[in-house]
């Protein structure tokens, strides 16, 4: 299924994510999964929250960049080869590209939800129902 | 046109009236401030040597320098009894440069910004906001004044507090409004934050100046404000705002120049240079009571011509102003002038003209390296770092190709680069940021 994601521009140095997350704790938002891509100098805070047009008008607020984008969702198996039998091989047998993913646990025991980013998401959404 | 006789006088009349009055001038200075009197004798110069407007060569240059040493009074030629009015410009270092003005000189220099805004198609039907700072800067009087002269309904608003200067902009239906062009893109901004559409309000005309700004922040400035946009140039020591204004052409600045003369020369060897070279301008006053200036150096890098300009006009135009000869860094032997920056980054699409150039500063003008800060916005913004690392790339190649150094590119976040509401300072040393 698809979610939302927001992604927020954060120079590389101390204190940056506090300041991010701060804003989101003082919405009383919870985050289900976050992931940060870095450089030397600056990187991206990917969040996927349960309240995301709140969130991002509080962090566009709080003077930050702030975009929101469509991702896929979908469940993997906590098994040996669950990633790659249920969501790796069926996009590439499609040539669909994937541009960034990251992970976290499912409330159901035994599940782990995997965050896509594709070139594709709606066709990526069908092979992945 | 505010003045047709005058602003389309055929150039040989033009320039036998600037003869006529640069004599008197000198004659005047001559007997009644010791500074030109010393200068002149002491080169051999007396005021019948001046017998052309060539002539104007021979006559000593007036520095900023100049200004401080003989603060407060010491260039003024007019008694005190005579004198209705101080301005004064923001000396960073030592004593402020001090500027006298008569009845007269105000009403000149009020006339100098009224065919300015006249020459963008202002009329007495408009309301003028004037958004520059009020007090001793000439920005704010000056416009005041001008528009005031023209007619105009005049809001003083002053600078800072845009909220408030949004507020009135749409309720009183401002169509014309004068700051500094990075105080318009502030305004632009709080408009986008606040959910204003400038481009559907009454704003139709705008006049920007106090500080050099590149023909894509025109660009920039017109389209999110949508407005015309025109440049207007002055300086304390010369009256202030209203030296040279653009007309509907757009092609460069008219300089009065039945009130100025102006030459522009090789900055390094102080010669003379023919028109159309790209050197310092250099100003005269021929028409000022209280406080006529000879051959200031003005330190602004332009060029000028003399062709009768597409608006019917004949007076002089200067190019936009360059950069300041002051605010020239050398880098690795390269000359560059945080304008040219300016009009590279925002070639790069999602590029926000929010920039600051950091330098480590060697030996006066001269720098190792130099470090340039972009902020990030929206446009710009992508979930995907590749995208981020383009635009990186981009900005260094367009800047490397353009000035011929390699340039370090920093993109940082967004309203993390100082705001000015006067002007705006582009460069500074590394040591002021503290890091």
């Amino acid at each position: 299924m698809k979610i939302k994601q927001i992604s927020v521009f954060a120079e590389n140095k101390p204190g940056r994510l506090m300041e991010i997350l701060k804003v989101i704790e003082a919405e009383k938002i919870n985050l289900s999964a976050i992931s940060v891509a870095e450089t030397d100098e600056f990187g991206i805070v990917r969040m996927v929250m349960n309240n995301t047009d709140a969130g991002a008008a509080a962090l566009k607020a709080a003077g930050f960049t702030v975009r929101v984008d469509d991702l896929i969702c979908a469940t993997a198996p906590d098994v040996e080869g669950g990633l790659l039998n249920s969501i790796i091989k069926p996009l590439a047998a499609e040539g669909i590209n994937i541009d960034y993913f990251y992970t976290y646990l499912d409330k159901a025991p035994g599940l782990a939800q995997i965050v896509i980013k594709c070139d594709d998401v709606d066709k990526a959404e069908k092979i992945l129902a | 046109m505010l003045d047709n006789k005058i602003e389309t006088m055929d150039r040989k009349d033009l320039e036998e009236l600037q003869l006529k009055k640069l004599q008197a001038t000198v004659t005047r200075l001559y007997n009644g401030v010791t500074f030109y009197k010393n200068h002149m004798d002491a080169m051999g110069l007396k005021p019948e040597h001046i017998k052309s407007l060539k002539d104007v060569a021979n006559l000593p240059f007036t520095t900023k320098e100049d200004f401080r040493d003989t603060y407060p009074y010491g260039l003024c030629s007019v008694p005190k009894s005579e004198v209705v009015r101080i301005q004064s410009s923001s000396g960073t270092t030592g004593k402020p440069i001090v500027s006298c003005y008569t009845k007269n000189d105000l009403d000149l220099w009020a006339n100098s910004v009224a065919r300015g805004l006249s020459g963008i198609g202002v009329t007495n039907d408009d309301t003028v906001q004037v958004a520059f700072g009020y007090g001793l800067f000439t920005g704010g009087l000056g416009l005041h004044d001008g528009a005031q002269k023209l007619g105009c309904t005049v809001i003083p608003t002053s600078s800072g507090n845009t909220r408030k200067q949004l507020m009135l902009m749409m309720d009183l239906k401002t169509t014309t409004l004068v700051c500094t062009p990075s105080y318009a893109l502030i305004i632009a901004e709080t408009a986008k934050e606040l959910g204003i559409d400038l481009t559907q309000s009454s704003l139709k005309y705008g006049m920007f100046g106090a500080e050099p700004w590149s023909t894509n922040m025109r660009t920039d400035i017109e389209n999110k404000l949508g407005i015309k946009a025109y440049n207007i140039y002055g300086l304390t020591e010369m009256q202030g705002p209203g030296v040279a204004v653009e007309c509907t052409a757009k092609a460069g600045m008219h300089i009065w120049e039945d009130y100025f003369y102006p030459e522009i020369i090789n900055p390094e060897t102080g010669e003379v240079l023919p028109e159309g070279s790209v050197g310092e301008l250099v100003l005269t006053n021929i028409a000022r009571e209280a406080q006529p200036v000879l051959r200031y150096r003005t330190h602004d890098i332009t060029s000028i011509t003399y062709e009768k300009c597409a608006c019917g006009r004949t007076h002089a135009r200067i190019a936009q102003i360059n950069g300041r000869s002051d605010d020239m860094i050398k880098v690795k032997g390269v000359k560059v002038f945080p304008s040219q920056i300016e009009s590279i980054l925002l070639t790069v699409p999602g590029v926000e003209p929010q920039y600051q150039i950091v330098v480590d500063r060697r030996d006066g003008f001269v720098c190792d390296n130099i470090e340039v800060r972009v902020e990030v916005g929206e446009a710009a913004f992508t979930d995907r770092m590749a995208g981020l690392v383009e635009i990186k790339n981009k900005l260094n190649a367009a800047l490397q190709s353009a000035l011929g150094i390699k340039v370090d590119i920093k993109l940082v976040e967004p309203h993390t680069i100082s705001r000015f509401e006067g002007k705006s300072k582009r460069i500074v040393n590394r040591s002021e940021l503290g890091e």
